[in-house]
């Protein structure tokens, strides 16, 4: 396991996807900060991450593209599949080399918040809980995108999957204008993740939330390993 | 040592894999010969515990490749059909990887110079795979297979794009290698499990239609009923005189010349040698032979035979 998860780390970083990925990420949140931070004159800031949920649909597209569809088409899975090691770990383990990829972005843009403490007194509270929200939302867009990497070997049609299942996942609670049904606008206000963020944004820390983003790391992680298990006794 | 008992493997209605058991012991050198889609990569992938086989059974020394995974996959090396290369990565870094890979624990640098030193790769340690050209890349492959010494080698067509050079070093190694290792070979070339095996497992349409010693199917297949002759003499009375031989089913003027030879391409009874025949009636005629070969068997030549001998046991047997 530590030798894929090495691997992957290291493949983001010798192919320029990794540095894609950062530079986009970190060029974006700092726009995205400094437009809705600092030139907003506040230090709320919620509406900083609620737009960067935006920007990690793509990010975390890119990230996951890569992982199982090259895999597939080099035919490298076969060694994979025949060395001694799990398929829950071969999958866990590439989700911790994205992870890791993405943590890393995610501490580097949190330098972004130096020059609220440099002029303001923001709110540390808000600031720490929407970076813990924010990184859980991220893994669990990173197992999704694992999981439709999984189903293809064509990188970029992952990755066009991957951006629209998200996208969709995201703002499906936009359509709950037009929806007469309650029942089915409280259905999609739960599955949301937009909705789910919304408490974090105005300061509030919400365990349910957090419950809900680990779940769907761990049912996607879990269904990518199921794909891999069923594609041996097709 | 590796044992298959049963094996199905089916895609829908095609089947890929039916009934097929074997057992191949320690120290043996087995050749998996077939035509293309017979069923060799399918037998490979399911020993490996890459693919499932619909029912059946495979053991590698005694452990289920289903069962316990993990500890059969360590004993085994495997070098698939399309070597599973990274091609970011050096030769030195793959190697690496897939020693960690496999969970070796023997003396890294020492157990990875001795690979590259038998698959002569020491050469392109540091290069990048996707600068390698077709038959390094091969080595790699195999020398990704040997990592961790496994018990058990498995090579799926490991001479397929390699220059002619390059394929009798290949051979060598596996007829090394079956020294300390036991090993399963495929190939679509019956030279080449001549050379390397000592038992030669024949596979067509998923189905084991001879399993024997090298020997015996050499034996079986090395009865001359075809060949080409070049004589010199009289074109046309020499075609005569062949056609009227008994125990020659069909003769034919080939277009080849050499000088005043001409070229013919005779067909023989089965179980009857004309050689020593044709020898006396020619020379009787003063017309002497420049050239006597006989015409290696195809593939599908081989199976016709062998699937004709064994149904003439099979009726041996109802008979006997």
């Amino acid at each position: 396991m530590l030798a894929i998860y090495k691997r992957e780390l290291r493949a983001y970083f010798v192919t320029p996807i990794g540095y894609v990925c950062l530079a986009i990420f970190l060029a974006a949140s700092g726009f995205l900060f400094s437009l809705f931070t600092l030139q907003s004159q506040t230090t709320d800031v919620g509406t900083y991450f609620t737009f960067s949920l935006f920007l990690l649909i793509i990010v975390c597209a890119l990230l996951t593209m890569r992982l199982f569809a090259e895999e597939k088409k080099l035919r490298t899975e076969q060694l994979l599949m025949t060395a001694p090691v799990s398929i829950t770990g071969m999958v866990f383990a590439k989700f911790l080399a994205a992870e890791t990829v993405f943590a890393a972005a995610v501490l580097l843009s949190s330098l972004n918040v130096i020059p609220l403490y440099l002029y303001a007194d923001p709110y540390t509270a808000q600031i720490v809980g929407n970076y813990v929200a924010f990184f859980l939302v991220g893994s669990s867009f990173i197992s999704i995108g694992i999981f439709m990497s999984s189903l293809t070997e064509n990188q970029l049609a992952a990755a066009v999957a991957t951006i629209g299942t998200l996208l969709f996942l995201l703002i499906m609670n936009f359509a709950n204008s037009y929806i007469d049904l309650y029942a089915f606008r409280f259905l999609i206000d739960w599955l949301s993740i937009y909705a789910r963020y919304q408490n974090f944004t105005q300061g509030i820390f919400d365990y349910n939330a957090l419950l809900y983003y680990a779940s769907i790391c761990f049912v996607f992680q879990f269904l990518t390993v199921r794909i891999y298990e069923k594609r041996r006794w097709a | 040592m590796v044992k298959i008992e049963h094996l199905v493997k089916s895609y829908g209605q095609n089947f890929a894999l039916d009934d097929v058991s074997f057992t191949v012991e320690k120290g043996e050198v087995v050749g998996l010969l077939g035509p293309n889609g017979a069923g060799k990569s399918t037998t490979m992938n399911i020993l490996t515990g890459f693919l499932s086989s619909n029912s059946g059974k495979a053991e590698i020394n005694g452990i289920d490749i289903l069962e316990h995974p993990q500890e059969a996959k360590k004993l085994v090396g495997y070098l698939p059909e399309q070597p599973p290369l990274y091609l970011e990565m050096t030769v030195e870094e793959y190697l690496n990887f897939v020693y960690d890979l496999k969970k070796c624990t023997f003396n890294r640098k020492k157990h990875l110079r001795e690979i590259c030193e038998v698959v002569r790769i020491t050469d392109v340690y540091k290069r990048v795979i996707r600068n390698l050209s077709k038959g390094y890349r091969q080595r790699v492959g195999i020398a990704q297979a040997l990592i961790g010494n496994p018990e058990v080698i498995i090579f799926d067509e490991p001479t397929v794009g390699v220059d002619p050079k390059q394929v009798i070093e290949i051979r060598n190694l596996i007829r090394t290698l079956g020294k300390e290792h036991t090993v399963i070979v495929s190939t679509h070339i019956l030279s080449e499990v001549q050379a390397t095996c000592n038992r030669i497992i024949i596979i067509n349409r998923g189905k084991i239609i001879a399993n024997e010693r090298t020997e015996e199917i050499t034996r079986t297949l090395e009865d001359v009923r075809r060949f080409k002759i070049k004589v010199a003499g009289p074109q046309t009375e020499v075609l005569e005189l062949l056609r009227g031989r008994q125990g020659i089913t069909y003769v034919e003027a080939l277009p080849e010349r050499e000088g005043d030879a001409y070229a013919f391409l005779c067909e023989s009874a089965p179980n009857t040698d004309m050689r020593k025949s044709i020898f006396y009636a020619l020379a009787d005629k003063g017309w002497p032979i420049m050239g006597l070969e006989p015409i290696g068997m195809s593939l599908e030549d081989v199976f016709i035979k062998l699937i004709d001998k064994k149904a003439e046991s099979a009726k041996r047997i109802s008979r006997g």
